[in-house]
């Protein structure tokens, strides 16, 4: 296979540019795919594929009756990124987390940011997110989202721009580093060659990240993760993070509250846990406080939390900073609470709930994107290019019948790379979905998850929707080499990191089960 | 460790145990049906008799027992709870729950053990290969406990695995003894002919017991064969060498020396293991032998009970359960 025919066709190319030349950074690998025998890369391809169905790496796909068990498709050919524009985007994200944790904070407190009327106040008020649970709530070292992972995409100007912030559960990390350990076996000189920076110690990131909450009262704290249980569909995700940072992996039937702390279950008696990685969504943790019918959470570990007795990542009531019309405001945001302006820009959004723009967005249905406020993983949006009369109609009910939870944005020609379809290379359109963890520092991982859409001329990304990943290489290729290096840190003042968190304190019986 | 993932490795390892005892229960059949080919068509309906479920069997194929529909019922069948397939989606969804505490050489050979089974399902593999399917079943089974006792590290929850295994052994091949009386019923003319010691030899060949048992009694005699299968102190399969093994691994999650008694499980097991220490093969002869075994699997059913309610099913009062930390 050889990229000769392989055509960009005006799109932005990852690995070529506008000429068909490969760019810098994939020269290596364009060379070492094109002299590999006839055959050999979709031998590759299938043999990677078995691999992952073998080890059991699927994810369950909702509403659908049979195969309810995938592999989320992977692609051979990486995307690869400059180091030169990562650390634009390292330093944006950066700047981004740590004003999104300062808006979150005081969302829940004094309200700074309505008050001066930067941000409208029903907004954030009528957002499904907003917990009213987590009003005065001083979560360990004022830290609020640990894990998020913000989608970038690449416009056809060559440059990112942020299409929203995951700030809950974010889920794809494992993929990420499956995928690195695939490609490293079917590419290891070019790896070496490449300069790629390596994305193993994620793991080891996250759990530094989640022992950092720990009370400063336990020696040797416990940490685990909450999973749903082996039928939500990143159960593969949770089991494997908890295996490579060797901590336990919990049910919420496994975890109980009594005497004022969170115990698990075990062979031995309840054993107290002190930090829970949950990858449950705000509403099913804890039936006294949110949701009364769910089965999945921990009755009263709110109690327990806002008593400072067990860390949670993230803390509740995070969900509000990604709420898609809160997004908007975001570079106002940072400058707001950062006196800055944004490193990363938004995608230009109309907020349908502003009645100038809602007029706009209903004149031109068939020009935009449109999405709702709080759904994720590719549902309740319509691409308005490519959706029928029908949907249009549809999407214009439902904006007109509840304004506040639609936005809407200008259709953005994504980025392509080169993916295998049959025996060649046709452009597909991907994504980028970089991890960011706040803990001591914050720490953008090197790279992320390029989810691409593998239908043809698809712009939707997401895997329950036909999606699948690419591994994402940061590489050096030499060229910018007399920038200033120096400068490749946002530089987040910390001082303030000394917070009133509340710890438990020593009468309380607990030094039994210590 | 998490009373939740000590359950699912303990019903892990028992499920995948129990799918291999299947193929062994039908390899008794497979056995016979090599020596007498002419009376091999009357013997598939006694083992669906033995199984208990021959209602359900008769919703599916009527009354027609024949080797394609046993087969298939009993290996393949994924609406039938107690079939091999079956077995091995219990087993399969336990390990999902704890991969990240098995090692992954484990979780990989449960999951392709399984996809393996599932496309054989869409075969008739299994009817037209019936002594390579079963061996192979057999074999998966023996390198799912190789893996078992290689790959993970042989604490707390290791020792859980193995008491399941153990204890589902011990059942099984009380069954499989137990097979001779439904579907192998000395006729009155019969006993003590060749074709008795075919059909002992049989029974002794699906539980991979027949080397051994002619190197301790050389002929074959049903007496000789009860005892070796329940009372030998060395083979592998036998069903005291299989609870004695059990109690050693169930003292090890307590600590507590054999001998000594930390909860009503060893309790239990431990009363289990002096019945058969304390008796022989003419007692058990003289009780009957379908009523011993009938017994003796009562009796494993409540050293199961016992595990589940010492460490599965913890109390939610500290106090309770906070000794030892």
């Amino acid at each position: 296979m050889n990229f000769s025919n392989y055509d960009t066709q005006g799109f932005y190319d990852e690995l070529f540019d506008q000429d068909n030349v490969p760019r810098p950074g994939a020269k290596l690998l364009i060379e070492k795919i094109e002299s590999l025998p006839e055959n050999d890369l979709m031998l590759k391809q299938r043999s990677a594929e078995t691999a992952l169905l073998q080890l059991g790496n699927t994810f369950a796909v909702y509403g659908s009756e049979e195969g309810t068990e995938k592999i989320l498709p992977f692609d051979m050919i990486p995307r690869i990124i400059d180091n030169r524009d990562w650390k634009k985007i390292e330093m944006g994200l950066q700047q981004r987390i740590y004003a999104l944790n300062k808006f979150i904070h005081d969302i829940y407190h004094d309200k700074k940011i309505i008050k001066d009327k930067v941000v409208p106040e029903d907004l954030i008020m009528t957002c499904a997110t907003y917990r009213k649970q987590c009003e005065g709530l001083v979560p360990p070292k004022s830290i609020w989202c640990h894990v998020t992972g913000t989608d970038l995409i690449r416009d056809s100007d060559g440059l990112f721009y942020v299409l929203e912030d995951n700030m809950r559960c974010p889920s794809g990390v494992s993929y990420v580093l499956e995928n690195r350990q695939v490609l490293k076996r079917t590419f290891p000189h070019v790896f070496a060659d490449s300069g790629v920076r390596p994305v193993d110690e994620y793991p080891n990131k996250l759990l530094a990240t989640l022992e950092n909450l720990a009370p400063a009262t336990v020696s040797e704290s416990k940490i685990g993760v909450l999973t749903p249980g082996i039928y939500n569909s990143a159960y593969f995700e949770h089991s494997f993070l908890a295996q490579q940072m060797g901590v336990e992996l919990v049910e919420g039937q496994d975890l109980v509250v009594t005497d004022g702390f969170v115990y698990m279950r075990t062979t031995k008696g309840l054993q107290r846990i002190d930090v829970i990685y949950r990858r449950l969504d705000d509403d099913f943790m804890d039936p006294k406080a949110f949701r009364a019918d769910s089965m999945l959470g921990v009755p009263g570990i709110m109690d327990v939390y806002r008593a400072g007795r067990v860390a949670m990542a993230n803390a509740p009531g995070t969900g509000i900073a990604d709420d898609k019309a809160v997004y908007a405001y975001v570079p106002e945001i940072i400058r707001y609470y950062l006196g800055e302006d944004a490193i990363l820009p938004n995608v230009p959004t109309f907020i349908c709930r502003e009645d100038k723009a809602r007029a706009h967005v209903l004149e031109n249905l068939d020009k935009l994107v449109v999405k709702a406020a709080n759904e994720s993983g590719g549902y309740g949006m319509m691409i308005g290019p490519h959706a029928s009369e029908a949907e249009r109609e549809k999407f214009a009910l439902l904006i007109q019948k509840n304004p506040r939870n639609y936005i809407a944005q200008p259709t953005i020609s994504l980025s392509r790379v080169p993916t295998i379809v049959g025996d060649h290379f046709e452009g597909r359109h991907v994504d980028l979905r970089p991890y960011i963890l706040y803990g001591e520092e914050i720490y953008v991982m090197p790279g992320g998850l390029t989810r691409v859409a593998l239908k043809k001329g698809s712009l939707v990304v997401n895997s329950s929707q036909g999606g699948g990943t690419k591994d994402t290489w940061i590489t050096d290729s030499g060229a910018g080499e007399d920038e200033n290096h120096s400068q490749t840190q946002y530089h987040v003042p910390f001082s303030q990191s000394q917070s009133q968190t509340l710890t438990r304190s020593d009468d309380i019986t607990g030094g039994n089960h210590a | 460790m998490l009373s939740r993932v000590a359950s699912s490795i303990y019903w892990m390892t028992r499920y995948i145990e129990r799918a291999e005892n299947i193929a062994r229960f039908i390899s008794v059949n497979l056995n016979l049906t090599l020596d007498f080919p002419a009376e091999a068509s009357r013997q598939w309906q006694p083992i669906i008799m033995a199984t208990g479920d021959h209602q359900l069997f008769e919703k599916k194929h009527g009354t027609e027992y024949s080797a394609r529909n046993v087969i298939h019922f009993l290996a393949l069948d994924q609406e039938y709870s107690n079939s091999i397939i079956s077995c091995l989606r219990a087993a399969r969804e336990n390990a999902r729950s704890v991969r990240e505490i098995i090692s992954s050489e484990m979780w990989e050979q449960v999951n392709r053990y399984y996809l393996e089974l599932k496309q054989a399902g869409t075969t008739d593999y299994a009817s037209r290969n019936p002594h390579k399917f079963f061996k192979i079943i057999i074999m998966r089974g023996h390198m799912f406990t190789g893996l078992l006792y290689s790959t993970m590290s042989h604490g707390e929850a290791f020792q859980f695995a193995l008491t399941g295994l153990l204890l589902e052994r011990a059942d099984k091949t009380s069954r499989i003894l137990d097979v001779k009386y439904f579907m192998l019923l000395p006729q009155a003319g019969e006993i003590n002919t060749p074709y008795d010691s075919i059909q002992w030899a049989a029974v002794l060949k699906s539980a991979s017991a027949l080397e051994m048992y002619r190197k301790r009694f050389h002929r074959i005699i049903p007496r000789h064969v009860c005892d070796f299968l329940i009372f030998d102190g060395e083979f592998p399969r036998s069903i005291r060498y299989c609870l004695k093994m059990g109690e050693q691994s169930l003292h090890k999650v307590s600590g507590t020396p054999v001998g000594m008694v930390s909860n009503p499980a060893e309790k239990a097991l431990g009363r289990l293991c002096a019945d058969l220490d304390y008796s022989d093969i003419d007692e058990t002869i003289s009780m009957g032998m379908h009523e011993y075994l009938d017994d003796l699997q009562t009796k494993i059913n409540v050293v199961g009970g016992c595990i589940h309610d010492a460490f599965f099913k913890v109390a939610t009062v500290p106090d309770n359960g906070g000794a030892a930390q």
